[in-house]
Parts: structure tokens; C-alpha cells; sequence
């Protein structure tokens, strides 16, 4: 339910449709073609509506013409003071069309105008096109961002990269642990275990903490590199507050989720299967890869995707570690959500986002099933 | 599994890489918990081994408790330094944490068994659905729920209340408390059931004298993971919670943001505790719960 109002949020324009209902009626009956800017009607209906209408709503308003194009909310505040001013003193104009455009120049602008046909519809995409860094020109074709302005791509391969070597490291790294976690007499291994399930119940952020502890400048691995000689005083590495930190700590902290799933498959498979291909004369190399591999594929998918899931949604630690630079979608999405306020966008980014999950999510739901996921 | 006795040498040496490298992966595991545990004690405001606490012997000058001073709200001058703000934020915090964590977990709780039995009987219909459904808060990316529990809330006005917290809480922890007592639910005889009926107990007093007793395992587990996952949370907390519902981790997270101080590590000291308790507790259970169902540990 939450997620689906987001949804509706994401292509919900109606708020400006509100404020300024009938100047978009009329709006809609100008011909581009045929005048160069819009009909006196259309500059009647938007001064009567800034005279008139709610201060808070025009604010919200104005807030969304500023997405479409920049200068639209300076333009709408002087030319409503200006307003104000004359209905107070009971002056109606003769034509409203040359006084506004007495009023601020910007009003005989033809590119405002055009931008205005962005809102005129109560549903629209411009969030989505936003969220891939792309945006209307005056003739409702979608082109690029201007150069500056182009984050979000960038963003979205940023964070797929991230996610793709997490899930590489935490294979790399779980693959083995879950192999002798699986293969050592239950005693040893439910000692071990220990050593996996700690950091899986302990609190995010303390990890996130422990990890800005560990690797900052003058930090433990460092310190630690000095002392041994292995690096000078003042040669010592830049490990947080970039994409290396993010990448250390989301391992660290996604690792769990890896061995888990690994461990459960690993734990069924007979030691018997390695020892009959060794008879069958196989070298132990190639017994491992043609038979003990294969069997583990299973867990190797569901942590994959698990790890990659969950990387690929991560906020709280790459906004922690990660810096200027680290920042990955979520951390736009939680931007938007609470500093801009751009809830159009934050909702599409979400709603790409949730797109992108579901694919995984269903490819999980085919490769393991939803009900195999365990717990500890 | 040892090496047999006829290893060749190139064996040998995969063997003891393989043991060293497994040996590196558990130490990347716990070494950052471990670390933070002696910094807590230092003088230091900053988050550093200082010169004086790795000096040998011991010097306990270096050592001290005023940042667990200062956590607790004792403001006194030897606690106080420039850098740290000392407030009794943190206090106010572990409070909301725990009632938010311990109303979402009871709720929690009752729903999920409730929806567990329910999925459990063998005739549900759309049995993947719902299971789908119910699960989905854990694998969409919180801040995406977060995000869209934040607009819905909105609406109906329960953004900054103590309610659309635990509301947010209760449908994050539920996935948890479903699982765990669905697993329990496995090995669980339903002719007891029908025994406990046929004997003349109605409904409700099956669940409570025949179903409950058996299942409690499964239903502790899953609420210690709901009270974890409620008492973690993070994400939620900082988009829907004021400052009145100021929780733990949003108090280390503004700490983490903005004062870095030595605060926070004890607060992690402390959290660390918390879950060693918590994992011995649900590793107790689960013993106990083989043992019930006879499955005995090999």
C-alpha cells in the first residue's frame, strides 16, 4: 500500500493542475503555430489566479516550475508582489498581456511558455526521464541534461558497480569459510560459527562506526601498517570517505548473508562425492571443479543474489563512509525525500529502483524459492 | 577434516592457505567489533589508540570511563570537553528505543505466529502469494519502504508520531517473527490438533495449552529478531521520527554526522553486548528446540 501510493507519486502532477486550472484551459487552446506567444485570455486567467489564489499552494506550485525550467519561481514571485500591489490600489489593466510583460520582460519569453506544457497534464513521466538524466526541450522531445546537470546515470552505474564487486568479494571471501564451516566436526564449527553470526545480529551502524574506526587516517590499519614499517608517518593511505571504504565495509557487512545460504547447500553435500572422483583417478583440482562446484550453485546464486539485493539498496553506509563521492542511489533518494523535497523524483527513483529489485526478486523466486530463506 | 597422512607437499601447502585465508576472512569479520571496545575507554576525544593506552606496562592515565559518564548524562567537569557535547540525549534515546522496539515486537509478534499458523494449514489457498507478500519488507531496500511508508504516512498524518514508527516498525519485524515460527511449524504434528479438539478444548485453548508450548522456541527467536531489527532500525526512524522519538541509532547517526566523538563507541560497546546476549539466547533456543522434535546434533 505504501509502495503503491509512491508509485501514484511519482506521476503525480495534479497539485499545479489546482492552482492554476483555468490558465491551463486556456493554455491549452493557444496555437504555437500560429501566434508567437500565448493569447491575451491566457495572461488574463494567470493574473486573476496569482491574485487571487493561496499563498502556500502558489509556493508549491512554484516549486514544481522550477523543475521544468529555472527562473520560474523568481519570475511568478515579482510578478505576484507586483499584483498584489495593483489590486490593491484598484487598478485593473487594460490589457494584461502588455502589463505583465511591462511587469518582468520574461513574460514575452516564448521558452517559459513552452516549458508550461510539462504541466499541464495531472500524470507525467518528467520525473522518470529526470531520474536518467534526461528532460523536455520546447517541443516535448526528450533530450540529455545539460552537462552539469547529468548525476543520475552516472549514479545508477556507480551503484551497480559497487553492488557487482561487493557480491564478488563476499563470494571470493565466503566461498572458502563456508567450505571448512561445512566440513569441521560440529563442535569447532558451531564455535566458529559465532564468528559469522556476530556481526550479522549486531547493529549497522555500530559496524559502520567500528569500520570509520578502522580505517581512517590515523586509524587502526593504519597505525598498524606504520608501526610494522610498511608505510611512513605521513604516506599514510586514504581509506574512508571514498569508494574503497564503501566497498570494505559493505563486504564486512553483506558477508553474513554470503556464508548463510552457502553453508546451508555445503552442509548437505556428501563428503563421499569428493573422495569417489579422487578413485575415479580425478586430481583433486579437477574433482572440485567437476563435482564438488557444481553441487554448491544453489548457494552460490541465492547468496549472490541476496548480497547483490541488498547492496544494491544500501544507504546508511556508503552516506557514512563513502563521502563526497560515494554516494549511491539511495542516498539521492533520501536526499530528495528530505532536503529538496522533490517527492516527484524521489519517488521515481524509488519506483526504478523497486523495478530493478523485482527483476532479481524473481529470478530468486525461480533459482531458490522465496520459503528457502534462513535465519541464523 | 584434517589432511590425511599421504598428503603431497602442494596439498599440504593448499591446505594450510586455505586454513590461513579462512583464518583472515573470520578476523575481517569481528576485528572491527573488537576494536572499537578498548577506544571506548580512552581519554582521548578522539577515535584513536592513543600513544598512552598502547604503552606497555599499562598506563592509567590513558584509561578511563568519562565518555560512559558522559553517555549516561553525567555532565561533571572531569566529562565534559570542548569537541563532545555532553546532553541526556543518549539516555532519552535508549528509552525510545526500547519502548518502540518492545510495543513493535509484541505486535509484531502476534501477528506474524497468527499469519504463520494460518499459512501453515495445509488447504490456504494463494498460499505463495501472501507468503510473497509478507515477506516482500525484507528484501525491498529500506530506504525504497522507507520512502513509500514516508508518503502514505503522510497522508493519513502519522509522520513524527510515536505511532507511525512502531506502525513502520511492526510491518518491517513481522517478515522475521512469520519465518522463524513457520520453520518451527515444520516439525509440528497437527493430529495434536485434532487430539486437543476431540477432548473438547475449543480454539483458543488449543492454541494456548497444546500449540503455543510447542512452538515457543520459534516464537521467542522471532521476536529477538523483531526487536533487533525495531531497535537497529535506522532508515525509518530518520525519515519518520521528530525529535521526540529520538532512538539509538539515530542518535549515532547524527554523532556519526556531525560530532565524531568517542560517545558513540561506547553506545557500540554496549550494542555489541546487547547482541552477544541476544545471539546466545536465540542459539539456546534453537537447541532446545531441536531437542524437542528429537533431532539430535551429529
Amino acid at each position: 500500500m505504501p509502495i503503491g501510493d509512491m508509485l501514484l507519486r511519482s506521476v503525480d502532477d495534479s497539485q499545479i493542475n489546482t492552482v492554476f486550472p483555468r490558465t491551463f484551459e486556456e493554455y491549452n487552446k493557444w496555437n504555437r503555430d500560429v501566434e508567437e506567444l500565448p493569447p491575451e485570455e491566457v495572461y488574463r486567467t494567470l493574473f486573476e489566479e496569482l491574485a487571487t489564489g493561496e499563498k502556500i499552494q502558489i509556493g508549491r506550485a512554484l516549486t514544481r516550475m522550477n523543475y521544468s525550467k529555472s527562473g520560474w519561481k523568481s519570475l511568478i514571485k515579482k510578478t505576484s508582489r507586483e499584483i498584489k500591489k495593483m489590486t490593491k490600489k484598484g487598478i485593473v489593466p487594460e490589457s494584461y498581456k502588455e502589463t505583465l510583460i511591462e511587469i518582468n520582460n520574461d513574460w514575452g519569453d516564448p521558452t517559459f511558455w513552452y516549458s508550461m506544457a510539462q504541466m499541464v497534464n495531472k500524470q507525467t513521466p518528467i520525473y522518470y526521464w529526470n531520474a536518467i538524466d534526461r528532460t523536455y526541450d520546447q517541443n516535448q522531445n526528450v533530450i540529455m541534461q545539460d552537462e552539469k546537470r547529468r548525476i543520475y546515470v552516472q549514479t545508477w552505474f556507480k551503484t551497480l558497480k559497487v553492488s557487482v564487486y561487493v557480491t564478488f568479494f563476499c563470494l571470493v571471501l565466503g566461498f572458502p569459510v563456508a567450505h571448512l564451516l561445512a566440513n569441521l566436526p560440529l563442535r569447532y564449527s558451531n564455535l566458529l560459527m559465532i564468528f559469522v553470526l556476530l556481526p550479522f545480529w549486531t547493529s549497522l551502524l555500530v559496524r559502520t562506526t567500528a569500520w570509520i574506526v578502522m580505517l581512517q587516517q590515523k586509524g587502526v590499519i593504519n597505525g598498524v601498517l606504520v608501526w610494522l614499517g610498511i608505510l611512513s608517518d605521513d604516506g599514510r593511505l586514504q581509506m574512508v570517505y571514498n569508494e574503497t571504504g564503501t566497498l570494505i565495509a559493505m563486504t564486512q557487512i553483506l558477508l553474513p548473508f554470503m556464508i548463510l545460504p552457502l553453508y546451508s547447500v555445503m552442509k548437505v553435500i556428501p563428503k563421499s562425492h569428493m573422495r569417489a572422483a579422487q578413485n575415479l583417478g580425478a586430481k583433486p583440482a579437477m574433482a572440485f571443479w567437476r563435482v564438488y562446484l557444481p553441487q554448491t550453485i544453489p548457494g552460490m546464486s541465492a547468496g549472490g543474489l541476496l548480497v547483490f539485493v541488498l547492496a544494491i539498496g544500501y544507504f546508511i553506509t556508503p552516506e557514512l563512509v563513502g563521502g563526497k563521492d560515494g554516494k549511491l542511489i539511495g542516498s539521492w533518494i533520501a536526499f530528495h525525500l528530505k532536503t529538496t523535497l522533490n517527492w516527484g523524483l524521489c519517488a521515481a527513483l524509488g519506483a526504478i529502483l523497486l523495478a530493478v529489485m523485482l527483476v532479481f526478486y524473481w529470478l530468486y523466486n525461480k533459482i531458490v524459492g522465496i520459503d528457502n530463506i534462513k535465519l541464523g | 577434516m584434517a589432511l590425511p597422512s599421504y598428503a603431497s607437499p602442494v596439498q599440504k601447502t593448499y591446505y594450510y592457505f586455505y586454513l590461513f585465508f579462512c583464518g583472515v576472512v573470520f578476523f575481517f569479520l569481528v576485528a572491527p567489533l573488537i576494536a572499537i571496545v578498548p577506544i571506548s575507554f580512552s581519554v582521548s576525544p578522539f577515535m584513536v589508540f592513543t600513544d598512552g593506552m598502547l604503552a606497555w606496562p599499562p598506563d592509567p592515565e590513558a584509561w578511563s570511563l568519562r565518555w560512559y559518564k558522559n553517555m549516561i548524562g553525567d555532565c561533571s567537569a572531569d566529562v565534559v570537553s570542548s569537541t563532545v557535547p555532553c546532553s541526556n540525549k543518549w539516555m532519552v534515546g535508549t528509552l525510545n528505543s526500547f519502548f518502540i522496539g518492545i510495543v513493535a515486537t509484541v505486535i509484531a509478534t502476534s501477528l506474524g505466529t497468527l499469519a504463520a499458523l494460518g499459512l501453515s494449514r495445509p488447504h490456504m489457498p494463494f498460499k505463495g502469494i501472501i507468503m510473497a507478500i509478507l515477506i516482500s519488507p525484507m528484501i525491498v531496500p529500506l530506504i525504497i519502504t522507507a520512502a513509500g511508508m514516508f508518503f502514505f504516512y503522510a497522508r493519513i498524518n502519522l509522520v513524527y508520531t510515536f505511532t507511525g514508527v512502531i506502525l513502520a516498525h511492526v510491518a518491517l519485524a513481522t517478515p522475521f517473527v512469520v519465518i522463524t515460527v513457520t520453520a518451527t511449524l515444520v516439525g509440528f504434528d497437527m493430529n495434536m490438533v485434532k487430539a486437543a479438539q476431540s477432548l473438547g478444548a475449543r480454539p483458543v485453548k488449543t492454541f494456548f495449552r497444546v500449540i503455543m508450548p510447542l512452538i515457543l522456541p520459534g516464537i521467542i527467536s522471532g521476536a529477538l529478531f523483531a526487536f533487533i531489527t525495531s531497535f537497529d532500525e535506522v532508515v525509518i526512524v530518520m525519515f519518520m521520527a521528530s525529535l521526540d522519538q529520538l532512538t539509538i541509532p539515530k542518535q549515532m547517526w547524527a554523532g556519526i554526522r556531525q560530532e565524531i566523538s568517542p560517545v558513540i563507541l561506547c553506545m557500540a560497546t554496549c550494542l555489541v553486548a546487547l547482541s552477544i546476549f541476544l545471539l546466545t539466547t536465540v542459539e539456546l533456543l534453537r537447541r532446545r528446540s531441536e531437542r524437542l522434535r528429537g533431532i539430535k546434533p551429529r
